[in-house]
């Protein structure tokens, strides 16, 4: 795997977003983004409505996935671009999912939203219409998805990766500074965890660090040891599908599961073992 | 416990209500030649200058954010490479308020 495989810029974006086979969709933090303007003739997933199953705390199934892409005129065949605003965070969380249940060819535009209005690109309010098509996804790829039962077995064993701020890892906020704070039961993080945040990945405009950068940032000052199995966590799984992304995609590790559950499932766990401070 | 919001914001600028009383919340506007600016991010770092948040601006130029007590760098980002830092501190059931001129 090399960055190209995963990764295009926003040159390569504008050359090719009327390409038959390529379809960008975008994913945002802010649901609202998208009808305020978007790249032409991308595509909108909500994260909330589109992503997650209504009652269960889930994903949609299979069969919802399916349904899902079919409406939005995307077939198995195209090359699906993601991007999104905040370093592409929930972009990366869509492209989580697209692996999970199988998707080809699937890229993250480097730099995101953010990059592409920073730069003064075209944004339009005009929703293409795309035929409908027939989705097949394929069964969950359990490879790349962490439950709760593994991240409990794995502390002390494998690399655990908080990347949640520093202050939600210490236990001094539950929730990112951007949101009301609420959520776990309890605060801090889970013992042996390394805190690496998510946004360290990123540069200013939202592109990834280069390879080496990311090496150093994950191997040498964090303490990862890249010949062992990795999990990533932060709250609910977004920022975490980020850096899933940068240590199993553009690094290349081979095995790294995103825990989705994250702090909101682990800090209300009864009876797991919490950690508090700075990691030991 | 309400449904969680995800790592993110549930909408652009400062559209998250501030109430209780246990938040230290900073928030503002960003302006140019008194015109709000709606294009552009806000980014919340810590006194060690460690990014802890960003939101996109508001229609009105508006940004919002919960974090804790102590001292806070806002940055803005916004087209035309304009990047302006604000340093600002933050206290439980207070709101800070800031006008960010760009």
């Amino acid at each position: 795997m090399s960055r190209s495989d995963v990764l295009v810029d926003a040159d390569w974006a504008e050359a090719h977003l009327d390409d038959p086979g390529v379809v960008l969709v975008e994913v945002d933090e802010d649901t609202t983004a998208y009808d305020k303007g978007h790249i032409r003739n991308a595509v909108k997933l909500d994260w909330k409505k589109d992503l997650q199953d209504p009652v269960r705390r889930d994903f949609v199934d299979r069969r919802g996935f399916e349904q899902l892409l079919s409406e939005r005129g995307i077939s198995n065949d195209d090359t699906v671009v993601l991007y999104g605003g905040n370093n592409n965070w929930f972009a990366a969380y869509a492209y989580w999912y697209f692996k999970l249940y199988g998707h080809r060819s699937v890229k993250l535009l480097d730099g995101g939203r953010k990059k592409w209005e920073l730069e003064s690109r075209e944004m339009v309010t005009a929703v293409p219409q795309r035929a409908r098509t027939s989705y097949q996804a394929t069964v969950q790829d359990s490879s790349l998805r962490a439950m709760r039962d593994e991240v409990v077995g794995a502390i002390g064993k494998q690399n655990l990766v908080d990347v949640r701020s520093p202050d939600e890892f210490t236990g001094k906020l539950l929730a990112p500074a951007h949101l009301p704070q609420e959520q776990a039961q309890r605060a801090g993080h889970i013992p042996t965890a390394k805190n690496v945040p998510w946004s360290k990945a990123a540069n200013d405009d939202g592109t990834f660090k280069t390879d080496d950068e990311l090496r150093a940032l994950y191997g040498d000052e964090a303490g990862l040891d890249f010949s062992k199995d990795t999990i990533a966590y932060c709250r609910i799984g977004e920022r975490s599908a980020h850096t899933w992304f940068v240590l199993h995609e553009l690094l290349g590790q081979p095995r790294v599961k995103n825990y989705d559950g994250s702090w909101t499932e682990y800090g209300s766990l009864v009876g797991v073992p919490i950690e508090l401070g700075e990691a030991r | 416990m309400s449904e969680p919001q995800g790592c993110g914001a549930p909408a652009g600028g400062a559209a998250v209500p501030a109430s209780a009383s246990s938040e230290a919340v900073i928030e503002g506007h960003v302006t140019r030649a008194g015109t709000p600016v709606p294009v552009g991010y806000a980014r919340l770092l810590n006194d060690g200058g460690e990014f802890v948040a960003e939101v996109p601006l508001g229609q009105d130029g508006g940004f919002r954010f919960f974090a804790a007590p102590g001292t806070w760098t806002v940055r803005v980002l916004a087209p035309g490479g304009v990047r302006a830092d604000q340093t600002v501190t933050a206290g439980y059931g207070r709101r800070t308020a800031l006008e960010v001129t760009v």
